[in-house]
């Protein structure tokens, strides 16, 4: 085949050891410098690091590269790095094909280091086979409307749609509540400001509401999706609140009264009841009540006193609306606890962290619960979390926080109240430490169990019995009595399967969405276009969760504002030399990519490429083969299947063969030797004596951390090593290796 | 059980199968060595004389990691696949290539425990089956 890449360089990472420990990268790379095409291979200590970066661009200027390889972790993590290597250095970013030996071969093979070192070569083989057929390719462009839709108006999503907003961008702000604040708007006072949680919820209403760009549709609920990144078409069902506009308040307090239709309370997590016609709360958002016609009889008794504005009869719609970007910020569940589980729901005075927080602020100056005052209260921490055995094996990181705080602000509330925590051990990171400071100078006690023994609640006497092992006072067996035990529960992901099957977001073992990558990629979802953040992701508490919103929405904002984005030219391809026009393709396209051209006298299909999504659907169906998927060719596959294949040959053990290897094997030092500068210029340094990082550092001129980076490659080669010696400001001290 | 290890290659989708692929690894999960993947866009794509070209290259099984209803491009994308399957499996028949060398299964980003089973399985039956160039060799050849 004309124009194959024939000068490849071929950059194989030790990623720190998670490859180098299961995988022999020298005999991988021996090996692969033999195959058609390779110009040279580097084993890199971290492909990533800038400095190796670097090395990189400079070896494909200087070498005149036309295609590139690197063999590491999946690409998901580091594909659009090295494209970006690709074009600092002037080389096509489709002439760069990455090799996953990381994920797919080192860690899924770390129980059999011979055969991971044996597909490590096929894996890199077949990437080196389909760079040398690779294509210069061109990303294409298409337009993108400038709308966003923020999914949830909890204080998330409402912070996503002002900062959206603020960037020009037009929003949708969907919720499915008939009112916004999400779980804030539940919560009394947080954590340091004091600030009620509606109070927040109510400022960020004001400033969607100040915003001609936000469009805030409440009781709204997501039915379908259509379209791709930069259009999607979103079908959003609307259930009217059958209200129109405010009344008089004293109108409206008559209204509650006449409505008998009475349900457990959500909002209050069922320590009460509602009406049919209903607000949150009373400086609930939008401020209009709503009616909810689940459960209103159409009794008429509110028709009576306010007749005109309620009007039974509004009927729901459904709307379409296109958007560029989607924000998913649909918040999270409180774990509930299984009947049974410290008594929940069978010990009467057994409820959750959140019922309390809402206990709180029903009440006055007095801590009442069912009937009873209450004086004794008992915290159980970690209730469905960090369950090692269990479904829910992570800790949220709020709830110790959220606890402690709601102790400290119930006694600052109810003056004689006495609070007892059961812990596992108290996570009030950062600041929030001073919480535990306050709640034990305020007379608190606490207890401490472990995982396999852990306290039991029971009735007795019409008040619960705690019993706990305490790890505190030598695991003595405590058993003491309360009032009312208060359950720590964590935030779990919420419930919300229709949306998982809308929007095809992938989610984590732990039912949370799935970003694309943890620490590099943590707002974006495979689903490109489409955000996540905020507790619908992981648990979080708000200051992290602004975080996560402010990320998601300046990334979706990036992609939409200039109305065009670039998507990757993996589109399909005709041939017209082997297309007959059978129409096959265009009948099965649900994208529309497909249109009729004329090609040298006879009808033949071709790809519109801003609608095709490259899915490939339509190459099988091509009666005479004349569709591809660029750089999915069956050339380029059936090449990749070979190396997969051809046997591998590691060097054997003839005394010529040694020898081949043993040269190699310098040769290989020797390019660590020379190649990065600033490690010979370490070298060079520590010729005099042994030396610490920051007086190297600073005899260099260079970073510490580059120092750093250089010195843990040539130690992994056994260039230098530790001297077990610190110098007086406490530094280890490293030597040459002789 | 047969000591043979068979050689499979995996058609797996970008955005869905294959980050559950990665999982797997990620967790530590362990799998057959000799699994080779090729990642598509959509398994939709996948065309008969590929999976024919890897049973005839000495790949004793192909497997198809779906998206099933997962698919972020179409719906029907393991119906689409399935008829790619039955397409190379009608070769197959007549080349008197055991048909169950060619396997599919939907597999979601965070299906890793499903996928390491189905290597698992796949390759005991592939080990049973012994290895394609025997296969070929014998009723091809």
């Amino acid at each position: 085949m004309e124009n194959q890449k024939s000068k490849i360089g071929v950059y194989i990472c030790h990623c720190g050891g998670n490859i180098s420990d299961y995988v022999d990268i020298e005999k991988v790379k021996n090996l692969i410098a033999r195959e058609e095409g390779v110009h040279l291979v580097n084993n890199m200590m971290f492909t990533c690091s800038d400095s190796a970066q670097v090395d990189i661009v400079n070896d494909i200027k200087e070498n005149n590269l036309d295609g590139m390889v690197v063999a590491s972790c999946s690409p998901k993590l580091h594909l659009l790095t090295f494209r970006d290597v690709a074009k600092r250095a002037g080389l096509n970013q489709y002439n760069y094909i990455h090799a996953n030996i990381r994920e797919q071969c080192s860690w899924a093979h770390s129980d059999k280091t011979e055969l991971a070192t044996d597909k490590a070569v096929r894996i890199i083989r077949a990437a080196i086979s389909k760079v040398r057929l690779s294509e210069t390719l061109e990303q294409i462009e298409i337009p993108a409307i400038n709308t966003a839709v923020v999914v949830g108006a909890g204080v998330s999503g409402m912070r996503s749609a002002i900062e959206l907003a603020d960037q020009g961008t037009n929003v949708y702000l969907i919720e499915k509540d008939h009112f916004v604040g999400g779980r804030v708007s539940q919560w009394g006072k947080l954590f340091p400001t004091e600030e009620p949680g509606e109070n927040l919820v109510e400022r960020l209403y004001h400033k969607v509401k100040e915003r001609e760009n936000i469009t805030l549709f409440t009781g709204a609920e997501i039915k379908a999706v259509n379209g791709s990144v930069g259009n999607f078409e979103l079908d959003v069902h609307i259930t009217p609140r059958y209200i129109n506009g405010m009344c008089d308040e004293a109108i409206q307090d008559q209204v509650l009264k006449a409505c008998h239709a009475e349900v457990d309370d959500e909002f209050n997590f069922g320590l009460t009841k509602r009406k049919a016609i209903y607000k949150n709360y009373p400086n609930a958002y939008p401020e209009t009540p709503v009616v909810d016609m689940d459960l209103c009889d159409k009794c008429g008794e509110c028709l009576k006193i306010c007749d005109g504005r309620i009007t039974l009869d509004q009927k729901e719609e459904n709307i379409s609306i296109k958007a560029g970007a989607i924000l998913l910020n649909t918040g999270f569940d409180p774990y509930e606890p299984k009947e049974g589980e410290y008594g929940y729901k069978q010990v009467d005075n057994v409820i959750t962290l959140q019922q309390f927080k809402r206990l709180i602020e029903s009440n006055g100056d007095k801590l009442v619960y069912n009937g009873k005052k209450i004086r004794d209260i008992a915290y159980i921490y970690c209730v469905g979390s960090r369950d090692a055995k269990g479904e829910n094996k992570h800790c949220s990181r709020y709830c110790c926080t959220s606890a402690i705080h709601t102790a400290v602000d119930a006694k600052t509330k109810f003056k004689n109240i006495r609070n007892y925590h059961v812990t596992r051990g108290i996570r009030t990171y950062g600041k929030q430490e001073t919480l535990f400071t306050d709640s034990s100078r305020q007379g608190d006690t606490y207890f401490q169990f472990f995982e396999g023994a852990m306290p039991t609640v029971e009735n007795e006497n019409g008040k619960a019995l705690i019993k706990v092992k305490d790890a505190l006072t030598q695991n003595e067996d405590i058993e003491f009595t309360a009032d009312l035990v208060v359950l720590v529960t964590g935030m779990v992901a919420r419930k919300d399967e229709n949306l998982v099957n809308i929007f095809k977001v992938p989610v984590g073992s732990d039912k949370f969405y799935n970003e694309i990558h943890n620490k590099l990629r943590p707002v974006e979802t495979v689903i490109e276009g489409l955000f996540i953040a905020g507790g619908c992701q992981s648990p979080k508490n708000i200051r992290a969760t602004m975080a996560s919103t402010l990320a998601a929405s300046a990334k979706a904002n990036s992609l939409i504002q200039s109305g065009m984005i670039a998507l990757e030219p993996i589109v399909a391809k005709v041939n017209p030399e082997l297309c007959e026009w059978c129409g096959a393709c265009d009948d099965l396209c649900t994208y529309n990519a497909f249109e009729k051209v004329e090609y040298e006298g006879k009808t033949v299909a071709k790809v519109n490429e801003a609608m095709c999504k490259g899915c490939g659907a339509c190459t099988p169906v091509c009666p005479t083969n004349a569709i591809d998927v660029v750089s999915l060719s069956d050339t380029e596959i059936e090449t990749m299947i070979d190396s997969f294949v051809r046997d591998v040959e590691f060097a054997t053990t003839t005394t010529e063969e040694k020898a081949d290897s043993f040269a190699e094997v310098v040769d290989f030092e020797k390019q660590v030797r020379v190649l990065p500068e600033l490690s010979q210029r370490i070298l060079d340094s520590l010729e005099t004596e042994p030396k610490a990082i920051p007086d190297i550092a600073k005899e260099l001129g260079v970073a510490a951390d580059d120092v750093l980076y250089h010195l843990m490659s040539l130690r992994k080669y056994g260039m230098i090593k530790d001297t077990d010696e610190i110098n007086e400001d406490e530094y280890y001290l490293y030597e040459l290796k002789k | 059980m047969s000591d043979y290890q068979p050689k499979i290659l995996v058609f797996s989708s970008e955005k869905i199968s294959d980050p559950a692929i990665d999982l797997a690894g990620l967790l530590k999960k362990h799998y057959s060595p000799l699994v080779y993947n090729i990642t598509l866009q959509c398994t939709s794509s996948v065309k008969p004389r590929w999976i024919l070209h890897a049973l005839r290259s000495g790949i004793d099984g192909v497997f198809i990691a779906s998206d099933g209803t997962d698919c972020a491009y179409r719906s029907d994308c393991s119906d689409l696949t399935n008829k790619s399957i039955a397409k190379a499996q009608e070769v197959m028949k007549e080349k008197g290539i055991d048909l169950s060398r060619v396997k599919m299964a939907a597999l979601c980003s965070v299906c890793a425990d499903p996928f390491v089973n189905h290597m698992k399985s796949f390759s005991e039956t592939l080990a049973n089956l012994g290895s394609i160039k025997n296969e070929i060799g014998q009723k091809d050849g």
